[in-house]
């Protein structure tokens, strides 16, 4: 027999000190279904992304200062100054991004497929563990990024823990690590998200991995092959034995291209699109600021926009805990019977609304509209067509639309807030009476105006408002369209019609107040 | 590794001393019973405690220092009070009462002074009772706007649409020898008083 060589010589004493080759080799080589291919690859893909972030975050460490006072100048610094910093922070960013998206991929592919089942329901657990700790990263790495946007989302998030009954005062002192945002603040996320959170993440990863490999690689679902707790590791281990193929390098080889690729599309978004931020500063005193969470909280913004006040606080409190304890419960209440998803039509049915209902979500959070456009008033310009041949008053009106802030929450001619409803047809939606008691009464969402318009101002607003018919439309109730009491408003018929209304329309003629 | 024979006073077999499969002997409660093995593993458990308890003390107190550290709010001179215009709202500055060299901007703030006349005054917090994104008065149509969720006040505070539950926060303030000065510091929330 040959006598083994340096190699294996200086690997047996490692592995008879430390027992850890004999692990390695284990995790390595150990057999997995023939069947596990492309679809298995997003673990692996979500674990690679997180060595990016580690890697670029340690760097980033040794450049970012954790001061309120200093930290919104060391981003700018780090972009601009330290060679090939943006591309640090744009990794870091971007690959924090990719994460969340690969974990979100892989979670849903380990519920679409049953893989949570016996006996793989600690897996499981400690996936939901870590996906809520990686979302923990998210926000806390957006406070990072120390600029309004993070100052205001801390508001945000402070409002939030504000409403816990009891204890939300004492709570938010806590998280805040002060009175109000401060220093201490940016210091208390800076230590969660550089130490605590990491640290967990790597902890949950090591135990993820080591039942990963005590449960064993799942099989691709099949119809008819139900999981049966009393049979199903003989089974299972008895398949893998007959067929399965080592881990590395023949499964491995899949999760090697899709990383590999995933790893330079990182890059190129990296460098084609650059860091994120850091946004206007963060000084409270500038309050012309539309605080916004990052793409991967939009649906959140957009649910606590939509929910009817009175379940507000109940939902953003019970919410995320029952979601997240249903996620973690899942495979106790489910823990056995067909894994294919055309043997569970209720699961397949549930992805598909959450799916949708987070897709739409996130859409509505980014276009917000029910966020007011706070500078329409002053920026967008009433469209020339929508005060061509209208009356004195009627221009009088029109300057009252836009004096009044109504443009902020009400759209013409395509532009505005979206607030409220578009007013290009309202006159064939509301009468002079509805439209005078809309403006002065509010309602609908609409706040009152009667204190703050005079009633010469209310009725040139109702006058503007009465010419606008939607280009002819027919009256959609009735008494619309049949205007001021007394008056005839049909602009065509009125003599005032060769009035040049462009001019008249950016005069300085103001109602008086 | 073998058991050290008699020192277990229990005084079980030697023979029952060897170490069994699981890795501990047959016959031993370390755990129970008096004894040197009960009296260490006794005085280990104490030891850990107090330990623990005492290394817990400023870990903890750091930890909730911030919530225990009394009210934070001081008073704040605004200016003089006849500076306010009656019938206007304006955007007012200050300094939080509290200061670390860490805080930088962040250590600053503003509120909206209403000024009915100058003996009667509503100071409102910047944030939106909603969730606390800052709030902007249009002193046109005299309402306070929030451009997070959309949520209006009146002049007055009150709420006047949206998802806010309550109207603006409101300061409390008193005028001290002509000078304005509010109650403030710690950031404005559902659970304040005002």
């Amino acid at each position: 027999m040959k006598s083994p060589g340096a190699i294996e010589r200086t690997l047996g004493w490692v592995d008879d000190r430390t027992g850890l080759v004999a692990v390695t080799e284990h995790a390595m080589f150990h057999k997995v279904p023939r069947s596990a291919k492309w679809w298995y690859v997003f673990g692996s893909a979500t674990l690679m992304f997180f060595i990016v972030q580690l890697v670029t975050g340690v760097l980033l460490t040794t450049l970012f200062v954790p001061s309120a006072a200093e930290a919104y100048q060391s981003l700018v610094y780090i972009d601009e100054k330290i060679p090939m910093g943006w591309m640090l922070r744009a990794l870091h960013g971007w690959s924090s991004n990719a994460m969340c998206i690969m974990m979100l991929i892989h979670m849903t592919q380990i519920f679409l497929h049953g893989t949570y089942k016996f006996p793989r329901e600690l897996t499981w657990v400690a996936g939901v563990a870590l996906c809520v700790t990686t979302l923990g990263l998210a926000f806390t790495g957006q406070i990072m990024r120390w600029d309004a946007n993070a100052y205001w989302g801390l508001g945000i998030g402070a409002a939030i823990v504000d409403r816990v009954p009891f204890a939300g005062n004492w709570l938010r002192s806590v998280v805040l690590g002060g009175p109000d945002i401060s220093g201490a603040t940016l210091s208390r996320f800076f230590a969660l998200h550089v130490f605590v959170l990491p640290g967990t993440a790597i902890g949950l990863i090591g135990l993820h991995l080591i039942l990963v490999l005590k449960g064993g690689i799942s099989e691709m679902p099949k119809v008819g092959q139900p999981i049966e707790p009393e049979t199903y590791r003989k089974e299972y281990e008895s398949r893998v034995k007959k067929t399965g193929v080592p881990f590395f390098p023949d499964a491995a080889r899949r999760d090697m291209v899709f990383c590999g690729a995933a790893l330079i599309g990182l890059i190129g978004l990296a460098a084609w699109y650059g860091p994120f931020g850091p946004g206007p500063v963060p000084n409270p005193t500038i309050i012309e600021v539309a605080p916004r969470p990052d793409g991967l909280f939009l649906w959140l913004f957009a649910v606590l926009a939509l929910l009817p006040p009175y379940t507000e606080t109940f939902l953003i409190l019970v919410g995320p805990p029952v979601g997240i304890a249903f996620l973690a419960a899942l495979p106790f209440i489910s823990p056995r019977g067909e894994r294919a998803p055309s043997r569970r039509p209720i699961s397949v049915i549930i992805l598909c609304i959450i799916v949708t209902a987070l897709a739409v979500l996130t859409w509505l959070g980014e276009t917000s509209p029910w966020s007011p456009v706070m500078k329409a008033w002053t920026s967008i310009p009433t469209p020339i067509e929508y005060v061509r041949d209208r009356s004195p008053l009627e221009l009088q009106g029109a300057i009252q639309l836009q004096y009044a802030q109504c443009r902020n929450c009400h759209s013409i001619g395509g532009e505005g807030g979206k607030r409220g409803p578009a007013l290009d047809d309202v006159a064939t939606r509301l009468s002079w009476d509805q439209l005078v008691r809309q403006i002065q009464q509010g309602g609908g969402n609409m706040p009152a105006y009667g204190k703050s318009l005079s009633s010469a101002e209310t009725e040139a607003l109702a006058a503007f408002l009465s010419t606008l018919d939607g280009g002819h439309l027919p009256a959609r109730i009735p008494g619309a369209m049949e205007h001021q009491p007394g008056r005839d408003q049909s602009p065509t018929a009125d003599p005032r019609a060769e009035i040049d209304a462009e001019t008249d329309a950016n005069s300085d003629t103001v109602a008086a107040r | 590794m073998s058991e050290r024979p008699n020192e277990d006073s229990t005084g079980t077999d030697p023979g029952s001393t060897l170490p069994s499969e699981a890795g501990g002997c047959e016959g031993c409660e370390p755990a129970k019973g008096g004894g040197r093995r009960g009296f260490l593993f006794a005085a280990g458990t104490t030891l850990l405690t107090v330990g623990g308890g005492l290394a817990a003390v400023p870990i903890v107190g750091v930890a909730i220092g911030p919530a225990e550290a009394g009210d934070p709010n001081r008073w704040i001179s605004l200016g003089k009070a006849t500076d306010f215009k009656v019938g206007q709202t304006v955007l007012v500055k200050f300094t939080n009462p509290w200061d670390s060299p860490t805080d930088g901007d962040s250590n600053l703030n503003v509120c909206y002074v209403r000024c009915l006349d100058h003996k009667k005054f509503q100071v409102f917090a910047i944030t939106c009772a909603h969730l606390g994104c800052p709030v902007e008065w249009f002193a046109q149509s005299r309402l306070f706007m929030c451009p997070c969720h959309g949520g209006v006040y009146y002049e007055d505070g009150a709420r006047a649409s949206g998802p806010p539950p309550r109207g603006l926060y409101e300061y409390v303030w008193r005028i001290e020898d002509g000078s304005f000065e509010i109650l403030g510091g710690r950031l404005a929330g559902l659970q304040e008083s005002t």
